[in-house]
């Protein structure tokens, strides 16, 4: 039987069908393929929703009145017990359109807020990975393609960048920020726009892709094709551009769900400290800020939004996984050899 | 001469001396035990000279003594004067500018130390030798004050403080009269330490004290711990009262969420933090006996830049005030229970308060309803429309709702508005510097003391402005020569009749109000939570709840 295989001629695969015929055999990164677009799906239809719901999740409405079956009840509850203290948000009502995950404290619906609180997150999560794959890849490039001085101030320039801690990078970046906005020359980002939180998380991960980005190159510009290339007198920028950026695509789309992962924790945790997404917009960070303060009536506020980035997270990051071992040339050769 | 000591001390130390009940009978049979106390932190600096924080201030009261101080009691009593250090209150003369007191003998520092006039003398010099928070503003009007204020290190407060070891008495004498003189040393600013206290903040290191308590360990990470004084002997029962607990032990680091648990459990007595909101329902409900509610004299307020767009434009600051529902925000501070709504800067049942609100839908005494309309027809006429204005807010639960709140009524008014909460340690300064630009805010303001002054005068006036600087507590920028003149006219008037200066602090209370140079929101209660086994809880309009004044036995 394996003679009569052997005698067949074999038909000669692409290496991206390679990669995606490796990529569909990793179920957990194919579960996680289905699961991260319908967050997407639901987050970017936050808007039809609030519509449909008749809700708007911006704007406090602590004396509203919502039905549920068939009862008026307040958005926000009175303490009627003893000394009357303190009002309560309402619970989850399990109606989708009518407060279903319940309300905050400002009587709005945490429903309509998560999924725009998910769209910011995912907006500001997928503008800073493409800003830091855009920055970062250029810093590698040019440091790997050009060498020497070159390389060297790049390199220490990402080397000071890589030496403070992420979180500390991103909140002190944020806190200076926050108030006034960026003024640079034409640059004119005002405080409170979602550009801040992209442009700075953006900014302090550029290094974690640069430097692999550099490496890569810095092996590739000796090689063969390459020298070959230089001696032809091909003008540097080309050779970059045509020989050096399609070997490092793969390494480039490996980055891109681990990245979206690591910025969408970084958003949130910047959101949460009140220096990320401004109220009265949501973003799934603020959203647990929110909840905090609800925790031991309305746990649900904080809970869901974590339940959300946990799931976010974690799905970019196995299909990231699964992604990177379909890439990998040496799982090609492992498939080689199957 | 005795028109103005009764001006001076009695009408404005309200009378209350003569008035007070006699003080509760001292209950040997609670004598002892220890009384544990919760904060999410400390209150900073142990130096009382420095300390300007409600937390430090109340655990001063049964540690330190002034010459006067106030009365220990609850209700309106706790706002009157009463000599401590001092055998009387003072002797008045010289027009008002000069105080008299006879310091009482027999009585020593928890050190050992006897109490003399040098530690007196030596006690005011410090006051500005360590740059004390008030040294410029409560005492500023002492002779020699200026020389100190200029350079703190070679202060002597010549001719300002004056011992006179013969008679055993200290004179105090001031550039002009201040009604308001006894009240200001009676705060913790002006307590009297040993001559030999180090002249800088003394950070963690506990200083010698008079008083029933001394304090006996500080760490600012872990806690304080407070015990009886071997040196104390009671001089003055409604002055300084001896405690009831052996040891009051202050913890620092728990979560306000996990301080109610521990209350609950009875593993500690009582929290200084406000209770988390979404325990308030629990709590009313379960924890009645336990719960204690007292009337605050503060005001939360909204302050509108009068110098900034668009709210250089009056019209447009009266809009915010009609627009914004107060009874909202005391349904977010917590309900009715916890907080009033308020038009007018003065709080009630504080001296100078007459019932005003204009900015109502049917203005009158009392705030009724937000009028929206007048609102929006207030921005049209003030051609402000559209313009974008950011609230700046602390970076609490409470704030941020608040700020979420005024938001959504500012953009419902017709401005482009959004809300910005910065840390909690930074908002404050941050709001009363101008080089920030802060069109519209959200704070608060406690009194220092019952006068009037301490809220118009200081959060109002002109001298309270201060272009560029962190402390510029007139954070409108509101200033109005004819009001200004007319609180410099009540200041004096209060020196020999009180009732007409508080008249015309009325006035000035409406025309300040009138102006809307800020919103004013709610005047919020204090709630204390307690432990079952805390009995005799006595709150002090002063300085809140009087810990060593309760038993746990």
């Amino acid at each position: 039987m394996s003679n009569q295989v052997d005698a067949m001629p074999r038909k000669t695969r692409g290496p991206w069908a390679v990669a995606f015929a490796k990529l569909a055999t990793d179920r957990a990164a194919m579960a996680c393929l289905a699961v991260f677009p319908l967050i997407v799906i639901a987050c970017f239809s936050a808007p039809l929703y609030a519509k449909w719901a008749g809700t708007d999740p911006f704007a406090s409405t602590l004396d509203a009145v919502i039905q549920v079956d068939g009862a008026d009840l307040p958005v926000m509850e009175p303490s009627t017990e003893g000394l009357g203290l303190g009002y309560t948000p309402i619970g989850p009502t399990w109606q989708l359109g009518n407060y279903f995950l319940g309300a905050d404290s400002q009587g709005r619906d945490v429903m309509a807020r998560m999924l725009y609180g998910g769209l910011s997150s995912l907006l500001i999560a997928g503008a800073a990975t493409l800003f830091t794959l855009m920055i970062g890849t250029l810093a590698g490039l040019i440091a790997g393609y050009f060498g020497g001085i070159t390389d060297t101030v790049l390199s220490r320039l990402l080397d000071i960048l890589w030496a403070f801690p992420i979180y500390l990078l991103a909140i002190s970046l944020s806190i200076v920020t926050i108030s006034q906005g960026i003024r640079i020359g034409p640059i004119d980002i005002e405080s409170g726009s979602l550009w801040l939180p992209i442009i700075i998380i953006g900014i302090v991960y550029v290094p974690y892709v640069a430097r692999p980005i550099r490496g890569q190159v810095l092996s590739l510009r000796h090689s063969e094709f390459v020298l070959a290339a230089i001696n032809l007198g091909v003008p540097g920028w080309r050779i970059l551009w045509r020989d050096i950026l399609p070997n490092i695509t793969t390494t480039l789309i490996v980055f891109v769900p681990l990245m979206m992962a690591l910025n969408m924790l970084t958003e949130s945790a910047l959101s949460f400290l009140s220096i990320g997404v401004q109220p009265p917009a949501a973003s799934w960070g603020t959203i647990i800020q929110d909840g905090q303060a609800l925790l031991y009536t309305r746990p649900l506020v904080a809970l869901v939004p974590g339940l959300a980035i946990a799931v976010s997270v974690m799905a970019l990051n196995v299909f990231g996984d699964g992604l990177r071992d379909a890439l990998d040339p040496r799982s090609k050769v492992r498939l080689g050899r199957d | 001469m005795k028109k103005l000591l009764l001006a001076a001390s009695a009408a404005a130390l309200l009378a209350g001396a003569w008035l007070a009940p006699a003080q509760a009978e001292y209950l040997k049979e609670h004598r002892g035990g220890t009384i544990r106390l919760l904060a999410r932190s400390a209150a900073g600096t142990l130096d009382p000279h420095i300390n300007y924080t409600d937390q430090g201030w109340q655990m001063y009261q049964p540690v330190y003594d002034g010459l006067v101080t106030f009365r220990k009691a609850e209700g309106k009593d706790g706002f009157s004067v009463v000599a401590d250090l001092a055998e009387a209150l003072p002797v008045v003369s010289n027009d008002g500018k000069t105080f008299t007191f006879k310091l009482r003998k027999g009585i020593k520092f928890s050190n050992g130390q006897e109490l003399g006039l040098k530690d007196v003398v030596a006690s005011f010099q410090r006051i500005f030798k360590v740059s004390g928070p008030t040294s410029g503003t409560f005492y500023a009007g002492i002779v020699g004050a200026d020389k100190c204020l200029a350079d703190t290190k070679s202060c002597t407060l010549e001719g300002g403080i004056v011992a006179d070891e013969a008679a055993g008495t200290i004179t105090l004498n001031l550039v002009k009269p201040d009604a308001e003189i006894l009240y200001k040393l009676a705060l913790p600013h002006a307590v009297i330490l040993p001559a030999d206290t180090p002249t800088e903040d003394m950070g963690s290191k506990p200083i010698p004290s008079t008083g029933p308590y001394m304090i006996s360990a500080f760490d600012p990470n872990k806690g304080m711990t407070v015990s009886r004084n071997p040196n104390f002997k009671q001089w003055s029962e409604e002055a300084q009262p001896d405690g009831y607990p052996d040891v009051v032990q202050y913890d620092f680091g728990l979560s306000e969420e996990a301080a109610v648990t521990a209350i609950q459990n009875g593993e500690a007595d009582w929290m200084f933090d406000a209770l988390p909101s979404d325990r308030l329902g629990e709590l009313g409900s379960k924890s009645m006996d336990q719960l204690h509610i007292s009337p605050l004299s503060a005001w939360w307020y909204a302050p509108l830049n009068t110098r900034m767009a668009p709210f250089d434009n009056e019209k447009a600051r009266q809009a915010v005030a009609f627009a914004v529902d107060r009874n909202t925000l005391v349904k977010l501070f917590g309900g009715k229970v916890l907080a009033s709504p308020v038009c007018q800067v003065l709080p009630p049942d504080f001296p100078g308060h007459e019932d005003y609100c204009p900015f109502t839908k049917d203005p009158g005494a009392k705030w009724s309803a937000p009028d929206l309309d007048k609102a929006k027809q207030l921005v049209e006429d003030s051609g402000t429309k559209g313009q974008k204005v950011t609230i700046i807010v602390e970076d609490t639960a409470i704030s941020r709702s608040i700020g979420v709140y005024l938001q959504s009524v500012l953009t419902s008014i017709g401005y482009v508005a959004d809300v910005k909460p910065i840390s909690s340690n930074l908002q404050f300064t941050y709001i009363q510097n101008t080089n920030n630009k802060v069109q519209m805010s959200l704070t608060q303001w406690y009194k220092d003391y019952p006068a009037a002054s301490d809220f118009l005068n200081i959060l109002f006036s002109c001298a309270s402005y201060r272009e560029g600087s962190d402390a510029s507590i007139n954070i409108s920028g509101f200033c109005d020569k004819d009001i200004d003149a007319k609180m410099q006219k009540a200041l004096d008037l209060g020196v020999t009749d009180q009732k007409a200066a508080d008249k015309l602090w009325a006035e000035v209370d409406r025309q300040v109000t009138d102006k809307a140079a800020a919103v004013g929101l709610f005047t919020p209660k204090r709630l204390d939570f307690v432990s079952k086994r805390i009995g005799n809880f006595k709150f002090n309009p002063q300085f809140n709840w009087i810990v060593t004044q309760s038993w746990v036995q």
